[in-house]
């Protein structure tokens, strides 16, 4: 543990992608109590530009609503569905590669199958679909872009499986009498860990961009101020509010950047000789 | 072999360092390294891994790996100090004058370059030559280093070449120019031993027609006894010892020297086994397996490799059988279907009055118990994130032995396979690789097996390390009434430890009898062949004689 | 190669069935009588309409049956039709998908012989101040959502600039013909093909200065070193060539994603492709039109997947061997 800390220091990047990230975990933590009022709430006059009250910092929106306290919940969704839809995915991901990679055979062939036509398929466009048939929710936007995602966990385990199956350790562990569930949870999936901890990170940062991206196209959960609405919404008035597209779009990029440079600290630091792996 | 004493030194190494990067195991890779390369002759640089015998010979190229540098002394050839060249100048040495062959045939061709291309690009790089001269020339050398059908192979890609074929191309590319000092690091370590023997002829023969110097870098000390005019030999960056091939392999005077020496199986025509009359313990009778790759809905025409080909023999209790062969033999998968990792597709394993081949589910579980297996690699057969302990304890436990009881006995183990008690509680990657073979011996007796399979187990570790781990294996043997099948391509490993060989090639056995009859009157010419290949054979025995 | 291209249709006609197949699935899926979903459902059809609609897909018979007629349908290219445009689906998509294929065409070419030419020069120059000034812009790129950068391209080089246009396909009432057309569409293009391509090109920036870096630790690199080849040579003809392996694997895998972005880019440029088709549909729940351009685009990626692997084996000879 301390090994990993040390070697996870020497990337400058990844400690200031930590920095950052807790900035922003920080925020969406404390966003009830920064700004109590809903963020819908009307604070001001409409196209209130940034920087000229106190109060207001980052200025008001098209129907006169504080874009600070807009950035601040916008934080709380992205964190959130990010994480969760994260989960689920390696929750879908991970069961399949290991089966696929441990069993072979006719099930790997099936599984890798079923596995390739859900990469093939357009990601994004398949998570419209999907969003739009079920209604924009919490639930179904989650459920979308975990649908969408697993297919590079999947691949990942399996490889990983695959290679340490025919491990020598793992042909020990089977010839010592030990069952087949043993020996995929306390021999194999263990030692996939490292590049497992690796994906997932960089995987928030995606999910959080493929959120943004469908409440960018009106696709949000109605009920929740996110940093893809707010930019969708100020997309027609760009000409004469540029920052109302212009502060959201700097809370995601910052935000994903400083989960990319988190995934990439780990990836030094868990495993040092494999730089390319998961993509 | 006539060490030529007038011959002109043409390369001089004087006191060279190199440095490894901060946090290495130790400050220099290469330490206060002299030597004296004359024309005309093969200098064979002799050491255990990590000896610092390679890094020496990349010094020489430019070639050290990034974060390792030479930090002192200087290496002259021709008024040149090859450390202090500009880069223009040494890739005029390089390839022209000083030319170097690698140890990985595999992976030393670009996979997506023809054969012939890759040749002409020595010509290319030092601006000798019209493009249609060059791939002449190719074709001549191909012819020179005995590939069958140079014109073909000349088009060919690396991947339809094999090991030995590869090989040849590397020496090919390296006798293109002509050049002064052939580099030769590990050439054939990775090759099986009959295709080992012909490169080193091939090797001694070049040397002499174009009157070049050879540095050969080895591990083995069979290797430099069939071509070495004199040696160095290296430990811990270090040279310990060097002069005639002769001298020292027959009068070596320092003391590592003399262990590794000491180390090495010694093939003795006049040992006599006992042969063993015992009852049968395992019996395998008509064993075939077949692989089938590609076919399928979307693969291409399917590719069929017969691994096992009616395989037949019977083990005694007490008994040591070795299974030797070249790689693709099928002696692995031969010891695979025996415990089942793999699934014959006919045949009969009996053991203990079961058909081992057509048990399955919770039978299979219970009979394995009574034929374990001893690995090769002693960095992967160990799991990294378990602690040496429940890596031994693992087997009892999913047998139902309670884990008290379990822990008890693997701490017993631990001794008996010469390890520290205190090893219970450590992680693999804390010992060395023959301590982690102990503990792959340890694992595997945790079972009270009555028949072990072992599967090239010390063919991964350094001859000295190989002779204690045998050692360790025969006593063990002994002492447990152990019956053991030996797989191994080391036909001197083979020979000091069996009571009986078989000799596989192609997945047949082609002949299976007692040790010294298979060594001294071998019926088939394969294994004849196998055994003719064994370096430094020749001269061991009019040693011994 | 033939038969290796037959083998490809073949597996990509499987995708594609099972894609419609997947579509029915999710219309019966959906909340509400599947009549209403496939009319669209914000466009309160008539019952006339609905009721036609139920027989022509036998919404009364059993599941299994529907998927007959429905998949029989969508091999006569028949992609059902748009109540709220009052236009089959299939002329709707035709019609748009020439401005689609020429955009995430160009931007595909950007990106990868961008991509590629910065991942190069980063890796040869690794740890050198190029390298972090090429990396750090590609991780930020690699961070950026699409539309957002396309908005703030139209702000920067449309709006306050004036460099070029940032809306539509090519000017208005211009009415140009012939060249000057062409130069017009070619200037309308240039947002949304960088835009669209910025992203690809970070993740092909990133997969090659990778690849070249770990190829040039091979052996077979060190055996061209040996030989005496000038350090260019060795870049190009051995590690570069090899690096490219998988960034064309990468390329085809990713191709999926650059249909997707195209709906995020048209919609930002209003460029009158499938994407910005899609876009308009889902303000109108136009489920038809929606379902439709998903099959399009999924088919378009089939597309480059098999050029991808065509690349690919005329670059790897194990491949064609085998």
């Amino acid at each position: 543990m301390k090994d990993f800390w040390q070697r996870f220091k020497r990337n400058r990047g990844a400690v200031i992608g930590l920095i950052i990230l807790a900035l922003v975990i920080l925020i969406a933590v404390f966003a009830p109590i920064l700004f109590p009022q809903s963020p819908w709430k009307m604070v001001q006059r409409p196209f209130l530009p940034p920087f000229e009250r106190d109060a207001l910092l980052l200025g008001t929106d098209a129907l006169g609503r504080n874009v600070m306290a807009g950035l601040a919940y916008g934080a709380q969704v992205s964190l959130i569905i990010g994480l969760i839809s994260t989960v689920a995915s390696l929750a879908i991901g991970i069961p399949l590669g290991a089966i696929a990679g441990y069993f072979g055979g006719f099930v790997d062939d099936a599984l890798m199958r079923f596995t390739e036509f859900f990469q093939t398929v357009p990601n994004f466009a398949l998570a419209i679909v999907l969003v739009a048939i079920f209604e924009p929710s919490v639930e179904s936007i989650i459920g979308a872009i975990a649908i969408v995602s697993w297919p590079p966990v999947a691949r990942l385990v399996r490889g990983e499986v695959l290679s340490l199956r025919s491990r020598e350790y793992v042909e020990a562990a089977i010839l010592s009498g030990q069952r087949n569930s043993t020996i995929i949870l306390k021999q194999i999936l263990p030692n996939t860990l490292s590049p497992i901890i690796v994906l997932a990170s960089l995987m928030v940062a995606t999910a959080i961009l493929l959120e943004s991206s469908l409440s960018f196209l009106g696709l949000g959960d109605p009920n929740l101020m996110s940093w893809g609405y707010m930019i969708g919404a100020a997309r027609t008035v760009i000409r004469q509010a540029w920052w109302l597209s212009l502060f959201p779009g700097v809370a995601i990029i910052l935000t994903v950047l400083s989960l990319n440079l988190i995934g990439e600290g780990l990836n030094d630091a868990l495993n040092p000789r494999l730089s390319r792996k998961g993509k | 072999m006539t060490f030529q004493d007038k011959a002109s030194p043409i390369l001089t190494i004087e006191n060279l360092q190199v440095a490894l990067p901060e946090g290495a195991d130790r400050p220099f890779a290469v330490d206060d390294v002299s030597l004296t390369l004359r024309a005309g002759e093969i200098l064979c640089i002799v050491g255990e891994s990590g000896s610092g015998k390679s890094m020496s010979a990349n010094a020489m190229m430019g070639l050290l790996p990034d974060l390792v540098v030479p930090s002192g002394g200087k290496i002259m050839f021709d008024g040149m100090d090859l450390l202090t060249l500009s880069n223009a100048e040494r890739m005029e040495v390089r390839g022209k004058r000083i030319a170097m062959i690698f140890q990985e045939p595999m992976s030393a061709l670009n996979p997506l370059m023809r054969v012939e291309d890759q040749i002409a690009e020595v010509f290319e790089a030092h601006g000798l030559l019209t493009p249609k001269e060059r791939k002449a020339r190719a074709v001549e050398l191909l012819t020179e280093v005995g590939i069958p059908d140079p014109a073909k192979a000349a088009t060919a890609y690396p991947f339809q070449l094999s090991g030995g074929q590869r090989q040849r191309v590397v020496i090919a590319m390296a006798l293109a120019l002509e050049p002064d000092v052939l580099i030769a690091d590990e050439p054939t370590t990775a090759l099986d031993v009959t295709t080992q023997a012909q490169i080193l002829e091939l090797i001694a023969d070049l040397q002499k027609s174009h009157g070049m110097a050879v540095m050969f870098i080895t591990h083995d000390f069979g290797v430099v006894a069939e071509i070495a005019d004199r040696v160095a030999v290296m430990q811990f960056g270090k040279i310990v010892e060097q002069g005639t091939a002769d001298d020292v392999l027959k009068n070596p005077t320092h003391d590592y020297t003399r262990k590794l020496l000491a180390a090495i199986p010694k093939l003795d025509p006049n040992a006599v086994f006992e042969p063993i009359k015992s009852k049968t313990i395992l019996e395998v009778i008509a064993l075939t397996k077949t692989y089938r790759s590609g076919g399928g809905l979307f693969g291409g025409p399917e590719r069929v490799v017969h691994a096992v080909q009616d395989v037949n023999f019977r083990l005694g209790v007490g008994e040591t059988l070795g299974v030797v062969g070249e790689s693709g033999s099928g002696k692995s998968s031969v010891g695979r279907c025996l415990v089942r990792l793999q699934d014959p597709d006919s045949g009969s394993v009996l053991f203990a009055g079961d058909d081992m081949a057509k048990l399955s589910g919770e039978n299979l579980r219970a009979a394995r118990k009574s034929v374990q297996m001893i690995f090769q690699d002693p960095f992967s057969s160990l799991n990294p994130r378990t602690k040496v302990g429940k890596i031994i304890s693992e087997g009892p436990i999913a047998h139902g032995v309670k884990p008290s009881v379990a822990y008890e006995k693997a701490r017993e183990l631990l001794e008996l396979v010469g390890l520290d008690k205190s090893a219970f509680d450590r992680f693999p990657h804390e010992f060395s690789g023959g301590q982690r073979q102990r503990i792959g011996i340890a694992r595997a007796l945790a079972l009270e097996p009555k028949v072990i399979i072992a599967d090239e187990a010390v063919s991964a570790l350094d001859v000295s390390i190989q002779a204690q781990v045998l050692d360790l294996l025969a006593e063990l043997k002994e002492r447990l009434n152990l019956s053991l099948v030996f797989i191994t391509h080391d036909l001197r490993v083979a020979a000091k430890i069996c009571d009986r060989i078989a000799v596989m090639q192609k997945g047949r056995v082609v002949e299976l009898g007692p040790t010294q009859d298979v060594f001294n009157a071998p019926k088939s010419d394969y294994t004849r062949a196998l055994i003719e290949a064994i370096p430094g054979r020749a001269q061991e025995l009019e040693a011994a004689s | 190669m033939l038969r290796f291209i037959a083998m490809r249709l073949f597996k990509a006609a499987i995708i594609l069935i099972a894609i419609v197949t997947l579509n029915f699935f999710l219309i019966h899926a959906a909340p509400g009588d599947p009549a209403a979903v496939m009319a669209g459902e914000a466009g309160a059809a008539d019952e006339i309409f609905l009721q036609q609609l139920r027989e022509q897909f036998g919404l009364d018979k059993p599941l299994l049956t529907q998927l007959g007629l429905y998949l029989s349908g969508i091999l006569q290219l028949d992609l059902g039709f748009s109540y709220r445009q009052q236009m089959p689906v299939a002329d709707l998509i035709w019609d748009r998908l020439p401005a689609t294929l020429l955009l995430t065409f160009t931007a595909f070419v950007i990106s990868l012989v961008l991509g590629t030419l910065a991942g190069v020069l980063a890796s040869a120059r690794v740890g050198k101040w190029s390298d972090t000034i090429i990396s750090t812009v590609a991780l930020l790129f690699y961070a950026t959502p699409l539309y957002w950068i396309a908005l703030m391209a139209v702000l920067l080089f449309s709006v306050q600039l004036n460099w070029l246009p940032g809306f539509g396909y090519e000017t208005v009432g211009g009415n140009f013909t012939g060249f000057a057309r062409l130069l017009d569409i070619a200037q309308h293009l240039v947002l949304p093909a960088l835009t669209l391509g910025l992203f690809f090109m970070a993740v092909y920036m990133r997969m090659t200065r990778a690849s070249m870096l770990e190829v040039s630790t091979m052996d077979f690199v060190k055996t061209a070193k040996a030989k005496g080849l000038k350090p260019g040579i060795i870049q190009r003809r051995h590690i570069f060539r090899n690096a490219m392996l998988p960034v064309v694997t990468l390329a085809g895998l990713q191709a999926g994603q650059l249909v997707g972005g195209a709906v995020l880019t048209e919609t930002v440029f209003a460029w009158p492709g499938i994407g910005r088709l899609m876009f308009d549909a889902l303000a109108q729940r136009d489920y038809n039109v929606l379902l439709g351009v998903f099959f399009v685009s999924a088919a378009m990626v089939l597309v480059f997947n098999l050029i991808t692997d065509i690349l690919y084996r005329v670059v790897d000879p194990r491949i064609r061997a085998s």
